[in-house]
């Protein structure tokens, strides 16, 4: 079961047990032992973080100075301010072309790979590598060269006549390749996928085709429904990294979000206002309403899947 | 009753075995043309790397005898330190890290996974939700506590919050593991007199090694490809991992010297590939229970 399933089961209560009493909890000492460190970690550095970061976004902070109270000004300041809802576009344009794309690509490319066919092991380690790799300097570095103006896309381009623009370095293009960098990296929801197609009992098919269902039918009937928890849980995960991306959008741009501020994602801007402006209150106030607008999504996600995902418990 | 099964008609359409053929070769030609293309970047990175730096952009081919290992002395010694320097504190940051997630995840997972104490399934409930909170949010108040206990330029801050416990990933990984044990192997012990340290140390710790291995792999692929830790704390070059290195080459490239920046992001790639290419069951096997990269 995935954590997302985990989680689910865990918000609707079942498991849990009637009685109550020292007898039902022998273990609470040794427990607080094992658990000290991530206790320490989850107070240390995460809940206490959450809250300090909520009271600075309130205040006025450079980190020389202690924080001085603000009120709402960096809220105000936020939404009047047309860079932040441009970073706010971008982003959010990279999170419903890019995601979808990459899911539906990784659920076709799972659909392909048929069971026990010659070399499956082979395709699916060359899907794969690309996710494991996507995310380093190196590629980026990489994905600077293929799309620039004397790059792999253009070379490939001149074949057919065409002469191709400086990808990276047109405003109108640069966000589409980071786009692509991020379909580049199907493999891991594809595997996720595949590793789901194998769980379907084998007997479902054997009735349906018994009964007469072709290949469509038995993919609409029987395949989809069976695999919607899995799709949604990639969809739930992968819109949430999406939201963070970062490195790419740093290297690829060369630490500027341009050209023209068309790949300065929210977390770029949140970056440079924290550690190149030193406005910590601000980029504090910024995190926020990020943990807000992923948390919205999530939500929203979760109020969908009533009426698309098939839980047969 | 019995003619009847078998003279069952059959509907399912078997299809001919030259449909199926066309059918075969149609998907192996679209797969074979994919995967292409998917790793046609990296090996023209790789090749690349070879060429002399004025060959690179002039013919983009990978297809060349004139194959020279000049880029790799070159971009070895590009920066202000030789590159070595970069590799060795990558790995120590990286070593660190996999010591803190194994220890501390698996002391978790323990308890998640063993124990019956109050307030578990809360614990458990927010550790899981731990998953989904952006990072951002905690950036700068870990930022300040860190600047405090002056960790800033040490390896502190990328090492010390693993033995914590925060990779919440790994203590789900574990935890879906532990609870696949047979449970009379702990029955057995505690009968033994095995209290729940000796269960975790000398059962539990050896039969989760596939687990072990996973987090390890993990953990070693995103500390080495790790930006934004290493961009946010350390700030001096001769403390930076390989990946603050190459957007080193990235501000000082002046001099378009794409071959050495090339045979560099090569050899900054090799540790990953080689991990891939030995840990992939590992791999597989982790991200299809916990979803992640």
């Amino acid at each position: 079961m995935s954590s997302l399933g985990e989680l689910r089961k865990l918000a609707k209560g079942k498991d849990r047990k009637q009685s109550r009493g020292k007898e039902r909890y022998p273990d609470n000492k040794t427990a607080l032992l094992f658990l000290l460190p991530w206790f320490v970690g989850l107070a240390g550095l995460t809940i206490g973080p959450m809250i300090a970061s909520l009271y600075l976004s309130f205040t006025d902070y450079n980190l020389l100075q202690p924080p001085q109270w603000t009120g709402l000004d960096n809220f105000t300041a936020m939404f009047g301010d047309a860079r932040f809802w441009n970073s706010f576009r971008v982003t959010v344009t990279y999170v419903l072309v890019g995601v979808p794309i990459q899911l539906a690509l990784a659920l076709a490319l799972a659909m392909l790979l048929d069971k026990g066919m010659r070399g499956l092991s082979l395709y699916r380690s060359i899907f794969y590598l690309p996710s494991l790799l996507g995310g380093s300097v190196a590629i980026a570095i990489l994905w600077r060269q293929v799309f620039g103006k004397e790059g792999l896309v253009n070379g490939f381009l001149a074949w057919f006549g065409v002469d191709g623009p400086g990808w990276i370095g047109h405003p109108d293009y640069a966000l589409g390749t980071l786009i692509v960098l991020n379909v580049w990296t199907f493999g891991s929801p594809m595997v996720i996928f595949l590793a789901g197609l194998r769980q379907i009992p084998e007997m479902f098919y054997e009735a349906a085709s018994i009964d007469g269902a072709g290949r469509s039918r038995q993919f609409f009937a029987i395949t989809l429904p069976l695999l919607t928890p899995i799709v949604f849980f990639n969809l739930v995960l992968q819109i949430i990294f999406a939201f963070q991306a970062f490195t790419q959008a740093y290297v690829v741009s060369g630490g500027t979000g341009g050209p023209g501020d068309s790949t300065m994602f929210y977390t770029l801007l949140l970056y440079k206002e924290a550690f190149n402006e030193l406005d910590m209150g601000y980029a504090s106030a910024m995190a926020w309403f990020l943990v807000l607008v992923v948390a919205a999504f999530t939500a929203f996600n979760f109020w969908l899947s009533k009426y698309w995902v098939f839980y047969d418990d | 009753m019995t003619t009847e099964t078998e003279t069952r008609p059959r509907p399912v359409r078997t299809p001919a075995p030259w449909a199926r053929l066309t059918r075969s070769i149609a998907k192996h030609t679209m797969l074979i043309v994919l995967s292409a293309v998917m790793i046609y970047p990296l090996v023209w990175l790789l090749v690349s790397s070879f060429k002399p730096n004025a060959d690179i952009f002039r013919d983009l081919s990978i297809f060349t005898t004139d194959l020279t290992p000049e880029n790799y002395v070159n971009g070895w010694n590009d920066l202000q330190s030789p590159f070595g320097v970069y590799i060795v504190n990558s790995s120590i940051i990286a070593f660190g890290a996999i010591l803190g997630n194994l220890v501390s995840c698996s002391m978790a997972a323990y308890a998640f996974a063993r124990l019956k104490f109050r307030g578990r399934n809360l614990a458990f409930a927010i550790m899981l939700g731990s998953i989904m909170l952006p990072f951002q949010v905690l950036m700068v108040p870990q930022f300040v506590i860190f600047k405090e206990l002056g960790w800033l330029n040490t390896f502190l801050p990328l090492i010390a919050p693993k033995f914590l416990a925060t990779e919440a990933f790994f203590v789900f990984l574990m935890v879906q593991f532990i609870r696949g044990l047979p449970k009379e192997i702990f029955e057995a012990a505690r009968i033994d007199g095995a209290g729940h340290f000796r269960c975790y140390l000398n059962i539990t710790f050896p039969l989760i090694t596939p687990a072990l291995a996973t987090t390890a792999i993990f953990t070693f692929i995103w500390t080495w490809g790790d930006f934004f830790g290493p961009l946010v704390y350390l700030r001096l070059p001769e403390s930076w991992p390989v990946s603050l290195a190459l957007k080193g080459f990235l501000d000082a490239q002046s001099s378009s010297d794409y071959g050495s920046m090339f045979a560099m992001s090569v050899v900054s790639l090799l540790p990953m590939f080689l991990v891939f290419l030995f840990g992939q069951r590992f791999l597989i096997k982790g991200i299809t229970t916990t979803g992640i990269k």
